[in-house]
């Protein structure tokens, strides 16, 4: 038994190694510009696309899109290698029958095991994959009530200010870098974006 | 003091509240059918049920467990889907050395629970987190098709 344990644990630096590259690396919080900083844009558009563009360092961070995949998988790290270990989206985005994300995943980030953790811990649909896609493609997307999950832009606007989920993006625990800003600042962000009449940047 | 329910019986146990529930387990209560393979939650060794699902004991704080039920491999032969994976595991002699055996049969029954007729599809994805350094999946795959089949005959 002890040697077959030794075995086992054999494997696993090399396992541990690609889960947490990052592990030590830069892990500091990137700022984003706030609202007002974007008060001397006079054109009411190019200030919608300028704000979008920034909350985009956001959306288009690991913490945000590596669980918005365009394949079947979710994505890991900053590098965003396919999740380890294999788990796939299933029919409601909880992971197939046996391998849920609620098998490893709690309400709360488990430090000693790095495993990040939220009570609503899921995959995005698939109508919302944001990988391998442009700003511009994603901002479209963000406000199309088909790829949105039905959300009107208010909806928009209070998900991205007040979801815990996203708001994890922030709180990852050790090991991950976090999304830029806070999530008060990209909140305002969006804010704005909308009230400039949520125009996105062409690419 | 956190209030656990494992394998029907109520117990107390003082313990910090992010002691990973494995601890609590075998340490604590002396139960050593599950295994610490990793610590990490990458092998699947530490598979228990919580409220019927798996769950990896060794990321799981005891604190979030608290009234949940619990179901460890001492007790999931009391299941019919528990039982009849131990005995398909019997009678294809799928173990080898056997320290991932645990955690394979619990995330085993936990799928035959939920899918009455489990496709290859359905096996390799659920029991994707269940690594057997012995490669036994062949057999494992066999014979949670046979105790599909046996406990759809009841």
């Amino acid at each position: 038994m002890t040697m077959l344990r030794s075995v086992l644990l054999s494997i696993l630096p090399a396992l541990a190694a690609g889960l947490f590259l990052t592990a030590g690396q830069a892990t500091e919080t990137a700022q984003l510009k706030a609202a007002k900083d974007f008060s001397s844009v006079s054109d009411e558009r190019a200030r919608s696309v300028a704000v979008f563009e920034e909350a985009g360092k956001v959306i288009q961070h690991p913490r945000c899109v590596n669980c918005h995949p365009a394949g079947n998988r979710p994505l890991q790290n900053d590098d965003g290698h396919p999740h380890l270990p294999l788990v796939v989206r299933g029919e409601d985005g909880l992971g197939a029958i046996g391998m849920r994300c609620t098998t490893c995943h709690g309400a709360t980030n488990f430090e000693a095991g790095h495993v990040p953790g939220n009570p609503k811990w899921h995959l995005a649909p698939i109508e919302m994959a944001w990988v391998g896609k442009s700003l511009g493609a994603i901002c479209e997307q963000i406000k199309d009530p088909k790829r949105n999950g039905g959300k009107t832009l208010a909806q928009i606007v209070d998900h991205m200010v007040n979801d815990d989920l996203v708001g994890w993006g922030w709180n990852p625990g050790p090991g991950r870098t976090p999304a830029p800003g806070t999530q008060k600042e990209f909140g305002e962000l969006i804010k704005l974006w909308v009230e400039t009449g949520a125009h996105c940047p062409t690419t | 003091m956190i209030d656990l329910n494992v394998n029907g019986k109520k117990v107390s146990v003082s313990v910090a509240d992010d002691m990973p529930v494995l601890w609590v387990i075998r340490d604590v209560l002396g139960m050593t059918g599950t295994k610490f393979g990793c610590g990490i939650g990458q092998c699947g060794a530490c598979t228990i049920h919580v409220d019927g699902e798996p769950r990896r004991s060794c990321i799981t704080k005891t604190s979030e467990l608290a009234d949940r039920e619990i179901t460890t491999i001492e007790a999931i032969g009391d299941t019919p889907s528990g039982k009849a994976v131990q005995d398909a595991w019997l009678r294809l002699e799928v173990v080898q050395c056997g320290y991932c055996q645990s955690g394979q049969i619990m995330t085993a029954a936990a799928i035959i629970d939920a899918i009455p007729e489990p496709t290859d599809v359905d096996i390799d994805q659920g029991m994707s987190g269940n690594i057997c350094r012995c490669g036994t999946y062949v057999r494992i795959r066999e014979a949670i098709k046979e105790a599909a089949k046996a406990v759809a005959a009841k």
